[in-house]
């Protein structure tokens, strides 16, 4: 068994402190609040000597993940961070990433795109790169930020997987405050992780390979996007054996999909990230008053745990999806589009209400979240849904 | 510096049976550059365009080499990752600390004086050591002859078109190797397809010294410039010896002309053969011409100030 401490830290502290134990041999930096102090923490271990990691100070993020793109094709173990308006800067390199199958692990502090100008968290960020072929984990705490971060390695260089994956976790929420988080030793995560086989290296030089051929018309571009839907659909079980394995290690709980009070629910909020926390808080609160509230958890969004979710809300009367982003013009934001489609086969149709909540860190205060668990228990005795999606805590 | 004959027997790591148009000037700046390199292995990152369609279309490859193309805008960024990977990996004992591999990063003028010139600046400033070519063919050559930011006052493109209302290209074309200069990176240099023995001189060269390197090679495209492919070195001659094109390098600050051009020629040498500047000789545009001559002169005077002076 490893040997654990517990420490106080930054989410930001402990994903950089996790990068430095999977020991990366390129890293690409710029700096976008409030990812900031993730790629600052991991050059003090550069500027120590602490790491042999070559760390590359680019002049932006479209460069950083085209040069994560170089240097993972050269066979090399490739990480980097970012944010919101440097995510979308990188949004056609994202593609090319997944697209040419390297296994890059980034971290990205969930923060709100322009405009207006905001820095603090919503989803937007993420959810517009949802489609971009990337495994997603998000955390709702700073230790799951730093467990996160070090099964991402595991999953994305698995040999049946060799896709990107993101470690997200929420901007300033849980990237900027102090948490009781356990660390690992350094030997037991790099005994996890392993050593990174790459395949068809650049720097193979006796065995040249081209990387990034074309593949127009007639050629088999349609045949490489479906290679590219079965590799995600082989994560799914890399995923779980990762966590199992990991769970094992560390004594902490991993799953897609996280559910407390289910066993016996009459409704349920699904959430994603921090929130998660605050909504266990007052369903705990409200089942003393004898409203019998279930709370799911979705820790990995792409790819999307469709089955974990309906098994987990099977039996439920009302079901709430918590969106910390917009979907303008769908019928709801993109976790309730999921959710709506993952309930579209269950034996019997319950009420999915869709809140839109925090865009741009406006404050979720526990009475908000009372109003929907008082909402979902009142439709779930027969009172009239909403129709529509609703805005949580907007002026 | 290798001659005719050594440079002769070293491999060709561009393959022939690629699907560049006859007489493009880019698979000759590629293949003299490549030949330059010597006998190191090289790691190749080309900018999305017509040197990267026309040789890699999958499952085939015209390159004996290691090859990576990812997108338009970023082949310095790449190469630097690359470059960057591999001092990573010395350090991790995966790589012997003592194998050497060059890395080259290839894009036309479009990739490289325009949307590619941050990722570019960026890679040059940064330090790695790796060698950055542009073949500059004066116009978005792959999309269907629209004009970038190297391409020619007065010449016409698909986007800077001829009419009543405009003559071409309204604005003077961006001094690429002059802004790499003011990098202060240890060598820069200008040469063309058209002096192969400048050129692969300058090649060895940019491979030779530590950290970044920087080449602007002037490489013709017959189908946009509307001249027979049987032309193409004999326009980039005349690029040369009329002074539109002057061959030089700065190593370490020192500017220095490579090829001296006696009694300079006009610039309609140049232009005239060239179906791109054929409404430049139709009445009525004679200041037109004596304003692309008059630039030529200042641009081949201030540079003259610059090798005087160093």
């Amino acid at each position: 068994m490893p040997t654990q401490k517990t420490i106080a830290a930054t989410g930001n502290t402990v994903v950089a402190e996790a990068m430095r134990q999977c020991a990366p041999d390129m890293m690409a930096a710029y700096p976008i609040t409030p990812q900031t102090t993730i790629v600052e923490e991991f050059a003090g271990f550069v500027a120590k000597g602490r790491v042999h990691t070559e760390y590359i100070t680019v002049e932006s993020e479209h460069s950083a993940m085209s040069a994560c793109v170089g240097a993972s094709a050269a066979g090399a173990r490739v990480m980097t961070a970012t944010s919101s308006q440097g995510l979308a800067l990188m949004w056609e390199e994202l593609h090319i990433a997944s697209g040419m199958r390297l296994p890059i692990v980034m971290a990205n502090a969930n923060r709100a795109l322009s405009a207006p100008i905001n820095i603090h968290c919503d989803h937007s960020d993420i959810m517009g790169a949802r489609d971009t072929g990337w495994i997603t984990l998000f955390a709702e705490t700073a230790q799951e930020a730093y467990d996160n971060t070090i099964m991402a390695i595991r999953i994305a260089e698995h040999p049946d997987v060799l896709l990107p994956t993101m470690s997200c976790l929420d901007g300033f929420i849980t990237t900027h405050s102090i948490d009781r988080v356990c660390i690992m030793d350094d030997e037991s995560v790099a005994g996890f992780v392993g050593e990174y086989t790459p395949q068809n290296a650049l720097l193979d030089i006796e065995n040249p390979v081209t990387h990034g051929s074309f593949a127009g018309l007639g050629g088999p571009f349609f045949e490489f996007k479906k290679s590219q839907r079965m590799a995600i659909e082989r994560s799914r079980a890399v995923i779980n054996e990762v966590g199992a394995e990991f769970s094992e290690l560390s004594g902490r709980p991993f799953g897609m999909v996280e559910t407390w009070g289910m066993e016996d629910a009459d409704v349920a909020v699904v959430v994603i990230g921090s929130t998660a926390g605050n909504v266990r808080h007052v369903a705990r609160r409200m089942r003393e008053s004898g409203i019998k509230a279930g709370v799911v958890k979705i820790r990995c969004f792409r790819p999307f745990p469709y089955a974990e979710l309906a098994e987990a809300l099977s039996g439920v009367k009302a079901v709430a999806v918590m969106d910390r982003a917009e979907s303008f013009g769908a019928e709801g934001g993109p976790l309730f589009l999921e959710v709506r489609s993952a309930l579209y086969d269950a034996a019997e149709r319950v009420p999915v209400i869709n809140y839109i909540y925090g865009l741009g860190g406006s404050d979720v205060r526990l009475e908000l979240i009372e109003t929907v668990l008082n909402d979902l228990s009142e439709i779930a005795v027969g009172a009239q849904a909403p129709t529509g999606l609703v805005y949580l805590g907007s002026r | 510096m290798a001659n005719l004959k050594e440079l002769t027997h070293r491999e060709d790591r561009l393959e022939g049976g690629h699907r560049l148009c006859a007489g493009c000037g880019a698979s000759i700046a590629v293949r003299q550059v490549l030949l330059g390199a010597g006998v190191e292995p090289v790691v190749v990152g080309c900018a999305t365009g017509c040197l990267e369609v026309s040789t890699t279309i999958y499952p085939y490859s015209s390159w004996k080499t290691p090859f990576i193309h990812n997108a338009f805008e970023n082949s310095a960024a790449t190469v630097s990752g690359v470059e960057a990977a591999f001092k990573g990996l010395k350090a991790a004992g995966k790589i012997p600390a003592d194998k050497k591999v060059k890395f080259v990063a290839f894009g036309g003028d479009g990739g490289t004086y325009d949307i590619g010139l941050q990722s570019l600046s960026g890679a040059m400033e940064r330090g790695h050591d790796m060698v950055y070519v542009c073949y500059d063919n004066g116009a978005y050559m792959n999309t269907g002859i629209q004009r970038s930011s190297a391409t020619p006052k007065g010449a016409w493109a698909t986007t800077s078109q001829v009419g009543a209302a405009q003559q071409g290209k309204q604005q003077r074309r961006k001094d690429l190797t002059q802004i790499m200069a003011a990098h202060n990176i240890p060598y820069v240099a200008q040469a063309s397809i058209s002096h192969w023995k400048d050129l692969t001189a300058k090649a060895e060269k940019a491979f030779a010294v530590e950290g970044p390197a920087f080449l602007n090679i002037f490489a013709p495209c017959p189908r946009g410039w509307r001249i027979p492919f049987d032309t193409t070195v004999e326009i980039a001659k005349s690029a040369v010896q009329t002074g539109y094109w002057p061959l030089y390098e700065v190593e370490d600050g020192v500017w220095r002309q490579t090829v001296k051009v006696m009694n300079r020629k006009p610039v309609v040498e140049f232009l005239k053969p060239q179906g791109r500047f054929k409404h430049l000789f139709a009445p009525g545009n004679e200041a037109l011409l004596e304003e692309i001559q008059t630039d030529v002169d200042v641009q081949w005077d201030r540079l003259q100030a610059r090798f005087s002076c160093s």
